[in-house]
């Protein structure tokens, strides 16, 4: 059994070869009938989540998909088709693609500690100074001598964009801070470390951090409600056209008194 | 059918399966390489691979730092992963007893399976917090390392214990029968005869380690710069590109293809250098 030369042993070859391109540029048309997809902000995603819940329970037949990946994620992937509905915790710039807005809740951006850290308050300079590098240890904002490790999101975070608009305006977080994939992650790296700071979507906060006061005001839902809090930023659901069909239900839906309910009861502010 | 059919006809569908398995690694490489391609043709090879300034956003697209934090992290990997690979190959094929063995191969096979996810948790939840006791912020090229080492140490076991294994019993006996004590017999004739096999291994260890980028990104710290020390963070080529594909974009996007170009090159010439040293080491052998 040998494979003599000639070029009549290459038809097979060529002829599996067009049947592998074929497969793979044809690709799948994107949702049923009944599936609703979503993705983006880690922020928004368990809000979305908690929604999407409701939504089915009203409509049985209907399947909403949540997923996470940051910000710039739902951006990309609703302005390409990829998804129905793309979930940002920031607002809209000139360089991101005309998408339609669905003002969903807003939400504030805390600034967390591990549970030990003995420093309660700091003023939006010192975090501006902390996360750019110019303050390097704890006891230069009244905590013990201990350096400050500095932990962030990544680039397409809408939390960190928020975050560096609202604080650190034209100044940029260092470069060699501990960069975390997602709201989740960054949470579980601050609480394992009694040295570290981080900023963190309100809704997340919970007992294995602490959330520190800014200028004196205390990171809670009605501060930020009330205007005192300064680190707010709106939570958006976004879509590539007006919505149509069972997309326009679910985002009515969570824009309406019913969907609304669930935002403030899972830690988010309610929008009118 | 005949017999006679099969035997004509089974080396179509044999090749049909080859050719499937190169078609796909074709594709890869022309895909990758086409939308790597206007980087290389805007922002220029040198900029590239010699930039230090990581700013996609803004026009950097320098990915030193990142190159020499995947060769840092596979280094330290290597550095601790060799020695102790090589020793419990040497105990698994040679030393231990059968009940021994019968215990501990099975559970260095397990440890192969495992996903890289879990290891990065495992690194982000118990190596990261031991390294911060040393110094920094615990995300660092030696908490990679570690978790490196951990990932590739099973491929380096079984491989290597296999070589040995398989080295001819006459050379054993031999060295036994000149008088030899059983280490002298292991250290100067069992390990170099399985030289190329133990290679071959180590070879395919650094490989997986060069491209791994789950784990990494939970331990590392993902910063973009060249690290100074085994404490300081870094990041690896694999692991930027798993950190912004997501939401990358335009030529952002492309750069980071490009990355990927560089990452098929190390790994090209990672498993070239395996394989003409696998082909010395048969020549040597074949003298003996």
């Amino acid at each position: 059994m040998k494979i003599r030369k000639g070029w009549k042993w290459l038809i097979l070859p060529i002829v599996a070869g067009l049947l592998v391109a074929a497969f793979t540029l044809s690709g799948c048309s994107s949702g049923s009938l009944g599936t609703i997809t979503e993705n983006g902000s880690t922020t928004v995603q368990p809000l979305a989540e908690k929604l999407a819940g409701a939504f089915k329970a009203k409509n049985p037949d209907v399947n909403v998909v949540i997923q996470g990946g940051g910000s710039a994620v739902g951006i990309k992937s609703v302005n390409n088709g990829t998804v129905d509905i793309g979930a940002a915790s920031r607002e809209l710039t000139a360089d991101d693609p005309p998408l339609v807005k669905h003002l969903l809740a807003r939400d504030g951006i805390a600034i967390i500690v591990h549970p030990s850290n003995p420093v309660t308050n700091l003023t939006k300079e010192q975090v501006r100074d902390i996360f750019s590098g110019n303050i390097t240890n704890w006891s230069q904002v009244g905590g013990q001598n201990k350096s400050i490790d500095v932990v962030a999101r990544e680039e397409g975070s809408g939390t960190r964009t928020a975050f560096q608009d609202l604080v650190m305006g034209k100044a940029l977080i260092k470069s060699d801070a501990t960069l975390q994939n997602s709201n989740g992650f960054l949470k579980t790296s601050v609480s394992l470390d009694p040295q570290a700071i981080g900023f963190l979507s309100m809704g997340y906060v919970d007992s294995s951090v602490k959330a520190l006061a800014i200028n004196g005001v205390a990171a809670t839902e009605e501060n930020a409600k009330n205007g005192t809090y300064p680190v707010v930023r709106p939570l958006y659901f976004l879509t590539k056209q007006q919505p149509t069909g069972l997309v326009k239900d679910f985002i009515d839906f969570c824009t309406g008194t019913e969907g609304q309910k669930i935002v403030a009861e899972e830690g988010y502010i309610t929008v009118e | 059918m005949s017999r006679y059919f099969i035997d004509r006809n089974a080396k179509y569908l044999v090749l049909v399966c080859a050719s499937a398995s190169f078609i796909i690694l074709a594709a890869i490489a022309i895909f990758t390489l086409k939308e790597a391609l206007p980087v290389f043709q805007q922002v220029g090879f040198t900029h590239l691979i010699f930039g230090t300034t990581w700013r996609p956003t803004m026009g950097g697209f320098g990915i030193l730092p990142m190159i020499i934090g995947s060769l840092a992290v596979t280094l330290g990997a290597m550095i601790l992963a060799i020695p102790l690979g090589i020793g419990c190959s040497v105990l698994l094929a040679e030393v231990a007893p059968h009940r021994v063995r019968q215990f501990l191969r099975p559970a260095v096979e397990i440890l192969v399976g495992i996903p890289s996810v879990v290891y990065g948790l495992i690194g982000m939840l118990l190596i990261v917090p031991l390294v911060r006791q040393i110094g920094g912020t615990g995300y660092s090229v030696a908490a990679g390392s570690l978790v490196l080492t951990a990932m590739v140490l099973p491929t380096i076991i079984s491989i290597s214990e296999d070589s040995i294994r398989a080295v001819p019993r006459r050379y054993k006996e031999g060295a036994l029968a000149l008088g030899a004590t059983h280490w002298q017999t292991i250290w100067h004739v069992l390990i170099p005869a399985a030289r190329s096999g133990i290679t071959a291994g180590i070879i395919l260890g650094m490989g997986r380690a060069i491209g791994e980028a789950m784990a990494m990104i939970m331990v590392t710290g993902n910063a973009v710069q060249i690290p100074n020390s085994p404490l300081d963070p870094t990041r690896t080529l694999a692991g930027g590109i798993a950190v912004e594909i997501n939401y990358a974009s335009g030529l952002h996007e492309n750069a980071l293809f490009a990355i990927g170009v560089v990452l098929f090159i190390l790994i090209l010439a990672i498993n070239s250098i395996a394989i003409l040293a696998i082909r010395r080491g048969r020549r040597a052998q074949d003298v003996g």
